[in-house]
């Protein structure tokens, strides 16, 4: 952090000024989609929320009766403790099997890197061709489909999120695993200690800025969840236009779709957003304080 | 003699292990086995029978890989191909835009240039859904609706997380090689693709990788940007078959997933390291 804040450091006088003098070429086109692609739909987004509107040219203003009534939304905050139910039992079930499986394969045994390569795989499959992959599968199994039975549908999508983050999760432990220093380990396995105790009071506290990488993204993961969502579920059974299985941004979306809910759902988006980057900002902090302790 | 046993112990200790993690293993890739058994059986075994391996009676050759090519109102092909188009794009244009202007960023400095950085870092943790009916409104509205012009709401969507990594390794490169090509009459360009992008290479790869998986795997942001009369991609075919269809011919369903994945697996089979690499420096998005 020091080193970037010196300035003589990562810029020179010599050859500042003719970069500069190329800004055109170098900064200008990248910041330009960056404003098309992001800054002003972000700007008008933030503008909207305050707004009643179906389309964005006849916007009038109404303060914050949006927000009033996203937060008066039964199915709104039914999406948002569904999303924390969700979250919770997914980043413990993601972080234990990812640990466990990085746990095992640093155990220098043979076939190791295929294991591992196997465990990847589903990471690189996208949501929607994940979720079908799965959908397929289990409404074949069960007595009725995930979208009548929610408890089918929180589950399945449980199994979803496991199957696609494990191999993920794996490979940022297997780092943490593999920085472990040997001759702690060596220290502690002549003072006597067993496996386990050696995994308790060794390896975990070595491994603590892993564990608060892999649960944040997972739990951020969990929030911004749709695809899977959409594919699995799309939020059935809807009871009393309560959708069971949607989530967060599921239901952001279907919001949108009504012409005159688009005020209120461009509120909940900016509420969303506050959540996600409040998420953010906490692992921030863990991260930067882990780092002091080391 | 104790030392002995205990070797004995550990080697027998590993081959468990390693039958262990074999059978799980097999079962980690099994969905991906049954939706390939699946794409050869006709669409009414499929349901009823999915775990079961085609036989005489549910074997129905390449048909589905046939049918599924021309399922629906739209060519499969068709979206395969914006596809590939899009993906191929867009990645190029993050890669040499972002790159340049990371180095651009680094360099100079300066208060617009710091305040761009931090914008970038900012729209990192800044979830779709807050931008999704504006940027959709606004991509309509400057015709960047079509498969032509949506690398541009991709290079302004994924800006951040690029400019990112690759100001991080430009502040790793020492300046006196960019002093040195400059004194020896290099101009900002010449030094930037003859000095600059070159050393680039691991940040290039890791970026290209991430967005390559983006890009190929993203749903909504193309769904909603591309005029969907038009132009669909893999994502959005698969989900419009089952959206708008009552009767979804299954088989056909199977075939274009594993048609979908053939792509992903030749990348992860050619360039696994890479991938895994680049994948865990993307870690920092949050």
């Amino acid at each position: 952090m020091a080193r970037r804040r010196d300035h003589s450091n990562i810029t020179s006088n010599l050859i500042r000024r003719p970069i500069q003098r190329a800004f055109a070429v170098f900064l200008l086109p990248t910041f330009l989609c960056f404003c098309v692609g992001f800054l002003w739909p972000f700007l008008q987004g933030m503008y909207l929320s305050l707004h009643s509107f179906t389309t964005t040219s006849n916007a009038s203003w109404v303060g914050f009766v949006n927000y009033g009534k996203a937060f008066q939304d039964a199915g709104f905050r039914h999406a948002f403790l569904y999303t924390g139910q969700v979250a919770v039992v997914s980043v413990v079930l993601i972080n234990l099997l990812a640990f466990a499986v990085a746990y095992g394969l640093t155990r220098g045994i043979r076939g190791n890197s295929l294991f591992r390569g196997v465990f990847f795989i589903p990471n690189l499959i996208g949501g929607i061709v994940l979720g079908y992959i799965w959908k397929t599968i289990i409404d074949s199994v069960l007595p009725v489909s995930m979208s009548i039975q929610a408890q089918y549908g929180f589950w399945g999508l449980i199994v979803v999120l496991c199957w696609q983050q494990v191999g993920y999760m794996m490979i940022i432990y297997i780092a943490g695993l593999q920085a472990l220093p040997e001759d702690m380990m060596e220290a502690a396995r002549i003072d006597g200690a067993n496996g386990w105790q050696s995994l308790i009071h060794i390896t975990l506290p070595n491994v603590m800025p892993s564990i608060t990488i892999c649960t944040f993204l997972s739990l951020t993961n969990a929030f911004k969840l749709y695809d899977q969502n959409l594919v699995l579920t799309n939020g059935a059974p809807v009871r009393r236009g309560i959708g069971a299985t949607e989530m967060l941004a599921l239901n952001i979306a279907k919001t949108f779709t009504t012409a005159n809910q688009r005020g209120v759902a461009q509120a909940k988006a900016v509420l969303f957003f506050l959540l996600v980057t409040a998420i953010s900002l906490i692992q921030l902090r863990a991260t930067r304080s882990k780092e002091v302790q080391q | 003699m104790a030392r002995h046993e205990h070797k004995a112990k550990q080697t027998r200790g590993k081959t468990v292990l390693t039958a262990v993690f074999a059978l799980i293993s097999a079962v980690w890739i099994l969905p991906i086995v049954i939706v390939l058994f699946n794409s050869f059986k006709g669409n009414s075994y499929v349901n009823s029978e999915v775990f079961a391996l085609p036989n005489a009676a549910s074997f129905v050759g390449f048909d589905n890989y046939v049918n599924g090519m021309t399922f629906g109102n739209y060519p499969f092909y068709l979206s395969a191909g914006y596809s590939v188009y899009i993906t191929v794009i867009s990645t190029g244009l993050i890669l040499l835009c972002t790159s340049m202007a990371a180095w651009y960023i680094s360099r100079v400095d300066d208060l617009f240039s710091r305040i761009v950085y931090y914008l970038c870092i900012f729209s990192m943790v800044v979830p779709f859904q807050m931008v999704m009916f504006t940027l959709a409104n606004t991509a309509r509205v400057m015709h960047l609706d079509t498969p032509w012009t949506i690398p541009v709401v991709y290079l302004g969507f994924g800006a951040g997380l690029a400019v990112f990594m690759f100001a991080g390794f430009v502040k790793s490169i020492p300046l006196a090689i960019e002093e040195a090509a400059y004194i020896d009459g290099c101009g900002p360009l010449t030094t930037f693709f003859q000095v600059v992008f070159p050393m680039m290479k691991p940040t290039l790869i890791s970026v290209g990788v991430l967005e390559i998986m983006w890009v190929w795997n993203d749903y909504l942001l193309p769904y909603l940007v591309l005029d969907q009369t038009k132009y669909k991609t893999i994502p959005i075919h698969i989900q419009y078959l089952q959206g708008s269809y009552g009767r979804v011919d299954l088989g056909a369903t199977m075939a274009l997933i594993i048609l979908s994945l053939i792509p992903i697996f030749i990348f992860y089979l050619t360039c696994q390291k890479h991938i895994i690499r680049g994948v865990a420096a993307g870690a920092v998005k949050g």
